[in-house]
């Protein structure tokens, strides 16, 4: 035996996997599974697109915009003065209840929140609560890091810089009472953001973890008096700022500005009647030839409004179809292999 | 001590490249000569540069770390390697004269200058002056002033003499010295060295002075300096990648003026957000942005290409020498992929250039049937269809051995004749040992067979040849060899028996010796014509024996008329034939003898295979015409049909230019030549080492060419080594295509280097050819699984990967690029910087790694059957620069989509709660899983056998794609590295949404469904050779095995079984030559001229050639 195998040492394993003989599925594209499996996914689209289209139709947007461009415009007077808090209102009329919930947004268009830049100055480990980053702010945050009397600028940075600072009041007027339109600011921001990424110092009052350091340049009130109403929607965790440092992938996007707080007669949503937005002007898109909107929509299973997927499905899956058929002539008038 | 001063280098050889603690530098230096890596530290650097930096560093720097240290421990483990094959040369012992006495020194302690003994089939420790007689057939001689000093210790200890000689250089095949003793000067010249890697034999010792140690040594001088071969996929690559640079530059130059463009229009008054940096202005910053482009779009740029191309050129080697379809068990030897780089190369052959010994045949020639007195006796049964038969399959067939043991007397004489009639050398080193020497390997097997009949040839003297007939001893007077020559093609022996009888016995050819036969043989003559024509028809080798009694003063005055003759000085070749062909005539016819050059198994079959396979063979061989052109008929590369048997032979140029003309008004449309046999036989003159060949000379290569590639089938006969290297290269040259070379012996190496793939005949006695050979197995008919199993295999899989692989970095790099049109110019990444990094080396690693070790279309049986599947390879139809294109705009389309489908949809969009999804991190995300999706299904579609470890790998790769990017976003991640994790949240945020799996779905059905389309609609309309065979793979059973069909030749064609070239009876009966047989030592044959190592090649192997690393494996 010892001489046997001596004989053949260097005979290779007669493995599946040395042999390449390792069992397989080999599937090949048949007419019998490509063009059934064209049909059914075709069907199956269509099917998906009308959901989805039938869903879209079924939301409600209102889309104002309030950029002030024209002469007649609401704000154009706001939007060509330089005063602070300018005040400007938007009127609009709901003929019918609009389905709550109803999320009220703000947009933005040709603001490039995108721009490698901009989205890199910022500074984590502050926005974190980090105290020793208060005081030495990241060098990506460059410009926005230190004044002009080197004192380090929390938060720091051009996102945070730039926080959209334009105001919305909603009133409803009904036979001539004018009524306001509760609006909740809580938890329209991502929990991991309001949780996880963003903390402010564990340091009481909040105020305190400040010291020795100056507000962006474009804010008028420092980060921990954001909101004078609620104590705890202060600093890096207020939810606007959280909403506006998640920046947006596209240079025309919207935010939510607030949620139509749904209590009272706003029960269901919106109902039929005369509202105005009262806006506190202050953000500059103009110079860069953006525009400003507000928005109220509510939502569905898959979200707002978006009649783009329903069609791409109707469309795609129709040309399944169509593309079955096509094959089905191609495979009849031709079917190889039998011509050999 | 006198030479220690001159401080020669010593016999230490050193081929390792660093030790220890110059590994880490000079590896380093080593990988960075090479462009990725430059390209890659490049990156690096500017990554480094916050201005420009769009990419954390990490990015670059992960996939240079890995490529790097795979790069480096595959260069360590091969030094290593290198490392102890230096150790185990330098150890070995050898003899060295030292102080009056033989002492057993290492390799490396030898000394320029040192005497040393060496041994039979030991090998040449360095370069020396040969002291002792060594004969073979590439003799080796001693100076006479040495050679009288023989093996005596004292005299050689006492030996005081000075060489001098030309410093080291490379050149095998020149020497210059001289040796001075007492004064006189004594020449050396190659002909009195032995190279480093020689093997000695034939004698049992002999003693050398030591001329060159280690690295002066020829053949150390000689490695090093192999060719690196690449493969053609390897070029093309090379060529691809200079065009995804300019392809890399215009885009960024695009992106470039498109940011200033930007910049001009929108960021000039966005600055009131986002401040210039302070010194940069619009331009400058604008030229900044090209070096951020070039940095994000680097995928571009095939980094880990390289790295994984040689991981699965290992794979598919490992899948060779593992393969026991590969594996020859008689000698123990599986098939070994010696190069690595190489393998897709296999399967894109289109030129066979074979050796004919040793590697069509076994040159094994065996005395396999005869006719004697017009009965013919012989194996019946035809084994040629088995397989599994033996090939050491002998004569078995008793009745003639009763016949000779009853004392038949034709059978007798049969035997008698056999075991005179030849020119074969006797050596007996032991009493009863008997071994046989003999110019051809045909003489020898019929004195063999006539040995084993009890008619022993024992030993001969010039005059006397001592026969053992049936166990009692004969001694014959030898008066007179008629030797043979290619006019003659017969030869004959003149001999007085004992009793003194005086007998002519001659053996040649049927046509000449049936011309000289005694009329009364008429009837006998037509039995042994027809038994002939078998054996003809079997492709066996015959000769007709016949003999004549001769009258003792006939012979008194015939020889008296030789001497004159044999000593004339005018007309002496003319005279001698005159009275050779006096003498040879009315013969009595005694019968026929057939003898088989064995083939290989499995030739004609696999050359059948190949020839389908639409490979061209083309037979270089050292032979004569006749010998190569009866293999090409046994193996089948010539056939009867084939009528227009084309041969080219002249001696001078003239004469080739206008040979090719035979007819002499061709058509200029010439008809295609069924098959042509090119010879460069020139006359022979030996003093002349520079054989000219005409046919290769500048201004008839193309015609020798055209007119080559014309045959179906080329053989060209007589053609020297030099000369095998030169036809290979012409047609690498001129035909651009892939050549492969075959071949087992030392005469082999030089066209075996030449071609793009060269292949060895391992198992044999000589490992010359293995060595610097690329792919090496144990037989010839191993090279059609090799090429059309494996070669083809790895040139699909090769081609799949490229393909796929560009793919794949396309679509992920123009994502980015139409991301740039709504970023502003920015070079802002549309993908987390986590997921660049991983992209290449763990997302999309393995499943493709998965394909290309383990795809193949149809199995091993199917590809056997159908050799016409390998065309495809030959026009390299797989992965060309049209097929590139291809790629580009596949990949361009699925960007597009991959992009515009989720911008599309996520315009405006929200989740179904109301917040926030199109912030950057969301959509990063997006689009990462829907490219992941596309080119993970792209690759299930473009796989064709799936594996348990396909299947593994996709789904693995699948899952950690979502395991590790929740992990990255996780919480405990951000909590522990903050800034490194900023996405935190967003696969939870964006994953538990329809409306993102809808996306999803969307664009990677829209991705793939058209392939789908496009390719069902070609199968149906234009299919291709795959499509075809795996269709009928999946419809129709595997036909078995195909009969193997008994391979007969119905044919007259026959071949004689001589050597073809002029014997050496002279030297037999010269007295010189004979005059050493009494001192017992190994039978001697002077330098003769160049045929007999035509004839008998695998004799002499010089290992000096091969490269390094070839030598240490051997070693």
């Amino acid at each position: 035996m010892v001489k046997q195998e001596s004989e053949s040492a260097n005979r290779p394993d007669n493995t599946a996997f040395t042999q390449q003989r390792l069992p397989a599925w080999q599937p090949i594209l048949s007419a019998g599974i490509v063009i059934p499996g064209f049909v059914l996914i075709g069907l199956a689209f269509i099917g998906i697109g009308v959901a989805l289209l039938v869903t879209s139709r079924s939301i409600q947007v209102l889309e104002l915009d309030y950029t002030g461009d024209g002469n007649g415009s609401p704000c154009s007077s706001c939007s060509q003065s330089t005063t602070v808090n300018c005040k400007c209102s938007l009127n609009f009329t709901l003929d019918t209840l609009f389905q709550g919930p109803v999320f009220f947004y703000y947009g933005l268009s040709n603001y490039f929140q995108n721009y490698r830049r901009y989205g890199a100055s910022k500074d984590d480990n502050q926005l974190y609560g980090d105290l020793s980053y208060f005081t030495s702010p990241s060098s990506s945050c460059s410009p926005y890091d230190y004044d002009g009397s080197k004192n380090p600028i929390v938060p720091c940075g051009s996102i945070a810089n730039s926080m959209f600072n334009d105001t919305f009041t909603l009133t409803r007027t009904v036979s001539g009472k004018t009524d306001s339109v509760p609006l909740d600011g809580k938890g329209i921001a991502w929990w991991t953001d309001y949780n996880v990424k963003y903390r402010n110092p564990s340091v009481t009052p909040l105020k305190n973890a400040f010291n020795g350091t100056v507000k962006p340049i474009d804010w008028a009130k420092p980060a921990y008096e954001l909101d004078t109403s609620d104590a705890s929607n202060n600093g890096f965790v207020n939810q606007d700022f959280l909403v506006w440092m998640r920046r947006a992938a596209l240079p025309n996007f919207r935010k939510l500005y607030r949620r139509i707080d749904a209590s009272g007669d706003y029960q269901n949503g919106l109902p039929a009647g005369n509202y105005t937005i009262d806006i506190t002007y202050n953000y500059p898109v103009r110079v860069f030839n953006g525009a400003k909107k507000v928005v109220f929509s509510n939502v569905s299973w898959m979200g707002g409004k978006n009649e783009f997927l329903g069609i791409a499905y109707l469309v795609i899956g129709s040309l399944c179809v169509v593309m079955s058929v096509v094959m089905l002539i191609v495979y009849a008038k031709f079917k190889f292999p039998d011509e050999e | 001590t006198f030479n220690l001063s001159f401080r020669y280098a010593n016999n230490a050889i050193k081929t390792s490249k660093y030790n220890i603690f110059t590994f880490l530098p000079l590896n380093l230096f080593e990988q960075f000569k090479r462009l990725a890596n430059a390209y890659f530290l490049f990156l690096l650097i500017l990554e480094l540069i916050p201005q420009i930096s769009s990419l954390s560093w990490i990015t670059t720097g992960f996939a240079l770390i890995v490529v790097l240290s795979i790069t480096g421990v595959k260069d360590a483990i091969d030094d290593i390697n290198r490392h102890k094959c230096d150790r185990q040369v330098n150890n070995r012992k050898v003899d060295v004269l030292m102080d009056g006495q033989l002492k057993n020194e290492k390799w490396m302690n030898v000394q320029v200058g040192d005497i040393v003994k060496l041994g039979n089939n030991e090998f040449e420790a360095s370069e020396r002056n040969s002291v002792q007689k060594e004969t073979n057939l590439k003799v080796k001689q001693a100076l006479t002033v040495t050679g009288e000093l023989g093996d005596n210790i004292e005299a050689l200890a006492a030996f005081n003499g000075e060489v001098r000689c030309e410093p080291p250089n490379n050149r095998l095949d020149k020497f210059k010295g001289t040796l001075t003793v007492n004064g006189e000067r004594y020449a050396l010249d190659n002909d009195k060295v032995l190279l480093r890697g020689c093997t000695l034999r034939n004698t049992e010792w002999c003693f050398g002075l030591v001329i060159f140690g280690g690295p002066d040594s020829k053949l150390i001088q000689n490695s090093g300096k192999s060719m690196f071969k690449r493969t053609s996929i390897d070029h093309l690559t090379n060529i691809l990648v200079l065009c995804i640079f300019g392809f890399l530059a215009s885009m960024c130059s695009i992106l470039t003026i498109g940011n200033a463009i930007w910049e001009r229009n929108e960021g000039s008054v966005f600055t009131m957000f986002l401040p210039r940096e302070p010194g940069i202005d619009a331009p400058l910053a604008s030229f900044l942005i090209f070096w951020s482009y070039v940095i994000v779009l680097n995928a571009l740029i095939p980094s880990s290409l390289y790295v994984s191309v040689e991981f699965i050129r290992l794979g598919n080697s490992f899948f060779i020498d593992w393969d026991r379809k590969m594996y020859y068990p008689k000698n123990d030897t599986p098939a070994q992929a010696r190069t690595t780089t190489l393998n897709e190369e296999l399967g894109q052959i289109k030129y066979i250039f074979s050796d004919k010994t040793g590697t069509l045949t076994q040159n094994i020639m065996t005395f396999n049937k005869c006719s004697i007195n017009g009965k013919a006796y012989g194996e019946q049964v035809d084994f040629s269809w088995n397989n599994l038969a033996d090939p050491k399959y002998n004569f078995h067939d008793h009745s003639l051995v009763e016949m000779v043991r009853s004392g038949n007397p034709e059978t007798q004489e049969f035997f008698r004749l056999l075991s005179l009639c030849h020119t074969v050398m006797p050596e007996e080193k032991k009493e009863g040992e008997l071994s046989y020497q003999a110019q051809s390997p045909d003489e020898g097997a019929l004195v063999t067979a006539a040995r084993n009949f009890g008619f022993v040839f024992r030993s001969r003297t010039p005059e006397t040849i001592t026969v053992v007939e049936m166990g009692r001893q004969v001694i014959y007077e030898l008066l007179a060899i008629l030797d043979f020559n290619n006019m003659r093609k017969r030869m004959s022996v003149i001999v007085r028996s004992p009793e003194g009888k005086l007998t002519l016995y001659c053996k040649g050819a049927d046509t000449v010796i049936f011309e000289r036969l005694h009329p009364s043989c008429n009837k006998l003559m037509e039995v042994t014509t027809d038994h002939l024509n078998e054996y003809a028809g079997d492709g066996l080798r015959t000769l007709v024996l016949a003999y004549k009694d001769l009258n003792e003063n006939y012979m008194i005055d015939w020889k008296q008329r030789h001497h004159e003759a044999s000593v004339a000085m005018e007309g002496r070749e003319e005279k001698l034939d005159e009275l050779y062909e006096e003498i040879e005539k009315d013969m009595m016819l005694l019968g026929a003898t057939a003898v088989e050059d064995k083939l290989q198994d499995g030739v004609p079959q696999t050359i059948e295979q190949l020839a389908k396979a639409d490979i061209k063979i083309w037979v270089l061989t050292g032979d004569k015409q006749e010998t190569a052109e009866n293999i090409g008929y046994s193996c089948n590369m010539l056939r009867e049909e084939m009528k227009d048997v084309f041969v080219v032979s002249a001696n001078t140029a003239e004469g080739v230019k206008e040979d090719p003309h035979p007819q002499g008004a061709r058509p200029p449309l010439w008809e295609p030549l069924h098959y042509g046999v090119l010879t460069d036989d020139l006359t022979p003159i030996p003093s002349s080492l520079h054989h000219q060949a005409f046919a290769l000379e500048k201004n008839l290569r193309l015609e020798l060419l055209r007119t080559a590639c014309m045959c179906q089938t080329v053989i060209c006969c007589r053609v020297t080594p030099l000369q095998k290297a030169q036809v290979v290269q012409l047609v690498k040259k001129y035909k651009q295509a892939v050549t492969l070379a075959i071949g087992d012996g030392a005469n082999d190496v030089s066209m075996i280097k030449a071609a793009h793939i060269g292949v060895g005949i391992s198992g044999q006695e000589g490992m010359q050819a293995v060595l610097s050979s690329d792919y090496s197995f144990a037989q010839f008919r191993y090279l059609q699984r090799l090429l059309l199993v494996h070669g083809r295999w790895s040139y699909i899989r090769m081609c799949k990967f490229l393909g796929y692989f560009f793919y794949k970095n396309f679509t992920f790099t123009l994502v980015q690029f139409w991301y740039a049109f709504f970023c502003g110019f920015s070079a802002q990444t549309v993908y987390d910087e986590w997921f660049i990094t991983f992209y290449n080396m763990v997302y999309t690693a393995l499943p493709v790694l998965g394909m290309c070790l383990f795809d193949q279309d149809v199995n091993d049986r199917w590809s056997l059957q159908h050799p016409e599947l390998y065309a495809p390879g030959q026009k390299n139809q797989y992965f060309n620069k049209k097929a590139f294109v291809s790629y580009l705009i596949h990949g361009c389309y699925c960007s597009l989509i991959i992009f515009f489908i989720p911008w599309a949809s996520m315009n405006d969009a929200v989740r179904n709660d109301g917040k926030d999804i199109v912030s950057h991190p969301s959509f990063a995300f997006l689009l990462q899983t829907c490219l992941l999706a596309v080119v993970h299904t792209q690759l299930c579609v473009d796989t064709y056998y799936w594996t348990a470890v396909n299947h593994f790998f996709v789904l693995l790769s699948t899952i950690g794609y979502f395991a590790i990017s929740v992990t990255m976003y996780s919480n405990g991640m951000f909590y522990v590295f903050t800034s490194s994790f900023p996405l935190i949240g967003a696969a939870r945020n964006t994953l538990n949404q329809p409306i993102v799996w809808l996306t999803i779905f969307l664009t990677f059905l829209l991705c793939i469904l058209p392939v789908v389309a496009i390719r069902f609609i070609f199968i149906q309309l234009r299919p291709t050779i795959n499509d075809k065979v795996r269709y009928k793979m999946r419809t129709e059973e595997l036909p078995g095995p195909a009969p193997r069909h008994l391979l007969r030749r119905r044919s007259t064609r026959s071949g004689y079984a001589f050597s073809h070239s002029q014997g050496y009876g002279d030297l037999v009966t010269s007295r010189k030559f004979l005059m050493k047989r009494s001192t017992k030592r190994a039978p001697l044959f002077t330098q003769t001229d160049s045929s007999i190592f035509q004839n008998q090649p695998q004799h002499y192997r010089t290992i000096a050639e091969e490269a390094e690393e070839s030598q240490s494996h051997k070693l």
